[in-house]
């Protein structure tokens, strides 16, 4: 099934009602994500966009058999939100929030240690635009349109960035298993080694692209697991070449405050694990292509 | 969000830091009367700028006269001062801190801040103080210790007093250490901090443990719930560009090159400004417009990006999801009216209703060079850049 999310997920909106969880709630409707409902606290019993609106995630659960959750809720009460998700035996749940506190994420990350890691809720996110089957499931608010199906694996940081990956490669006929943004946090729910581990398992995905950036270990790890762990070839980009030291580029999470967070030490670390580097932007999809072409 | 020094200490004494007297001063003569106030024969005059390493800078002045304080006070306010972490533009001091002088027998290093890898607050600390903690990672990294907090039961007893014990703390000087450990983690989790550092915690000759400096950092999506904090603000050591973004709700930070950019999206961002680079080019800037791309909000960017004399070119990206290329079209079209944008602009729109987003650009009849793809969009921006300074 791809990874996380396929069209026969069934998927509740946390934060439903609001501005910003129904339209995105409208789209992912549109294209084809199985939505079964909703949660609102206080607004239970009713209903929004022809489906079952519930006051607890709990509830929803109980009442739907969903297993994974996109949350749309806001900063000050999105953690608390994505802990509901887990206690309520949520699968898969995307953070899009923007904006929560580093200590928030701390705590929830903490609090997931409480369950077995192979009954884990995956939290992907937060600050992040979702997770993509192409023409099967969406669980985000990414420009579905731009995505074909097909056996590559996306994992990255950005959004956008995302996207442009995404179209470069559809450009050339290539296609997308899934793709899975992380976000752009310091503290997030998946690493990119974790979705990885999870592309590695998925006979439907052949090759992956990672797109990272600078700031974090994460790149990094990613390189040593895709070295010791991986048959499937990586190809990688990494964005912020010319950050400068010190400052955040946009993104909590972007910023060069120690030795190997700049983008040339991150390129330099994965070059030696064997993975295929991207040189620029605008050739994320041709160096996909020609890695394809040497695997045969 | 940073903070000054003298704010640092008066928010860590209340968690069980002991500091040295002081005060905070505006003129020379204040000065002077702090450190009248304070008593003793001598005083440290401290610049207040948002930056560590201000000895080398020369923005800390041991002073034993009433003379030398009023000089050196005279000379400090006003002055921009440039360290390694202010940047050649260098920041400028508006405040001092005037604090007793400190009898230092050693320097410890002690911080606190987020490790990124174990998701959880890190404590490090070493003996062979006095210097950067960069600079100590690369000379003698044995000498570093690091204690890792359980976020679930925060600093425990036992941590501070093993942390103590390692290094060297004077038995005179242990209650205040464990005091400082335990109280530093306090302040970094209760007031979300993301950065607490005591460089350097000092061993006084009498045996006692004083901070002799503070620096802390501030996580800017909490201060929804930190007003205390964010009444600290001091706009006057930020990027005056930047601070003007935030308020605008942009994300903006100033570089030094001369092709400003626009773009939707950090990574994406990034990654053109990085294609500009290998192009051949500088940016002058980095700005994420973010999500609802709207005319008003398109043309505050164009806005603050043209503020910076030094553009002489100016590129927009935007991929567009949420927002439709046809919308961001129009945004541009109507700023670049009403801006009377006269240096060229390259714009590179993609995703969601591209076509009808480059009618728009086409049929407004400006000379608004369109591009496909990134690497053109950035190609052009050199090439009209080069042309531009008569390269």
């Amino acid at each position: 099934m791809a990874i996380m999310i396929d069209e026969t997920t069934p998927v509740i909106v946390q934060g439903f009602t609001g501005k910003i969880g129904s339209f995105h709630a409208e789209d992912m409707i549109n294209y084809g994500t199985n939505i079964v409902g909703g949660v609102t606290p206080g607004k239970g019993g009713t209903t929004h966009l022809g489906k079952p609106v519930f006051n607890t995630v709990k509830d929803a659960v109980n009442a739907t058999g969903a297993t994974a959750s996109i949350l749309f809720v806001p900063p000050p009460f999105a953690a608390d939100s994505v802990m509901e998700a887990a206690d309520a035996g949520i699968k898969v749940c995307v953070a899009i929030t923007d904006g929560i506190p580093t200590q928030d994420m701390m705590r929830v990350k903490r609090y997931m240690r409480r369950y077995k890691k192979e009954d884990r809720m995956h939290l992907t996110g937060p600050n992040c635009s979702g997770t993509i089957s192409p023409e099967r499931a969406m669980l985000g608010i990414m420009p579905g349109h731009i995505y074909m199906r097909g056996d590559i694996g996306i994992v990255g940081r950005s959004g956008t960035l995302g996207y442009e990956a995404a179209s470069q490669m559809k450009k050339l006929g290539i296609g997308i298993s899934t793709s899975v943004s992380i976000g752009g946090d310091p503290i997030n729910g998946s690493s990119h080694r974790d979705i990885l581990e999870m592309f590695e398992q998925d006979p439907e995905t052949k090759a992956v692209m990672m797109i990272g950036e600078i700031g974090g270990p994460q790149e990094a790890e990613a390189g040593y697991f895709s070295r010791d762990h991986m048959t499937k070839p990586l190809v990688a980009y990494i964005a912020g070449l010319t950050a400068p030291k010190g400052r955040r580029m946009g993104h909590a999470g972007a910023i060069v405050s120690g030795s190997g967070e700049s983008a040339a030490e991150k390129v330099a670390i994965l070059k030696e694990c064997g993975v295929y580097i991207a040189p620029t932007p605008s050739e994320l999809g041709t160096t996909m292509a020609e890695v394809l072409a040497k695997a045969g | 969000m940073d903070i000054h020094e003298y704010q640092a200490k008066e928010i860590l004494a209340e968690y069980g830091v002991p500091v040295g007297k002081g005060g905070l001063a505006y003129s020379p003569e204040q000065a002077v009367y702090r450190a009248k106030e304070i008593g003793g024969e001598v005083w440290a005059v401290k610049a207040q700028i948002h930056s560590g390493a201000r000895g080398k800078a020369g923005g800390i002045k041991i002073c034993k006269t009433d003379d030398e304080i009023f000089s050196s006070a005279d000379e400090l306010l006003g002055k921009t001062l440039v360290t390694h972490q202010t940047g050649p533009q260098g920041k400028i001091c508006s405040r001092l801190y005037i604090e007793a002088g400190t009898d230092i027998d050693r320097e410890i290093y002690f911080s606190l801040v987020v490790d990124r890898a174990h998701e959880r607050v890190v404590l490090i600390a070493s003996a062979e103080g006095g210097m950067e903690i960069e600079e100590l990672a690369e000379t003698n990294p044995d000498a570093i210790l690091k204690v890792y907090v359980e976020t679930a039961v925060g600093m425990l007893d036992f941590q501070a007093r093993e942390l103590a014990f390692a290094l060297n703390i004077p038995k005179s000087a242990m209650s205040q250490a464990v005091a400082t450990i335990k109280g530093c983690y306090r302040a970094m989790v209760e007031l979300d901090a993301n950065m607490v550092e005591i460089n350097p915690l000092v061993i006084t000759k009498d045996g006692n443990l004083i901070a002799l400096d503070a620096k802390m950092g501030f996580d800017e999506n909490a201060l929804y719930r930190q007003q205390r904090i964010g009444e600290l603000r001091d706009k006057s050591q930020e990027d005056h560009r930047e601070t003007a973004a935030s308020d605008r709700g942009l994300n903006y930070v100033g570089l030094d090159g001369d092709i400003g950019c626009m773009i939707n999206g950090a990574g994406l961002a990034m990654a053109s400004l990085d294609m500009i680079k290998l192009a051949g080019g500088e940016p002058a800037n980095f700005l994420d417009i973010g999500g609802g791309a709207t005319p008003d909000r398109v043309e505050k960017a164009f806005r603050l990006v043209l503020d910076d004399d030094n553009v002489v070119v100016m590129l927009v990206n935007i991929f567009a999801g949420i927002n439709r290329c046809d919308w961001v079209a129009e945004g541009v079209v109507r700023a670049a009216k009403k801006l009377n944008i006269k240096i060229p602009l390259i714009v590179r729109l993609s995703g969601t209703n591209v076509e009808e987003g480059r009618k728009i650009i086409i049929d407004s009849g400006l000379p608004i060079i369109t591009a496909e793809t990134l690497a053109e969009a950035a190609n052009r921006a050199v090439e009209e850049r080069n042309k531009a300074v008569g390269q």
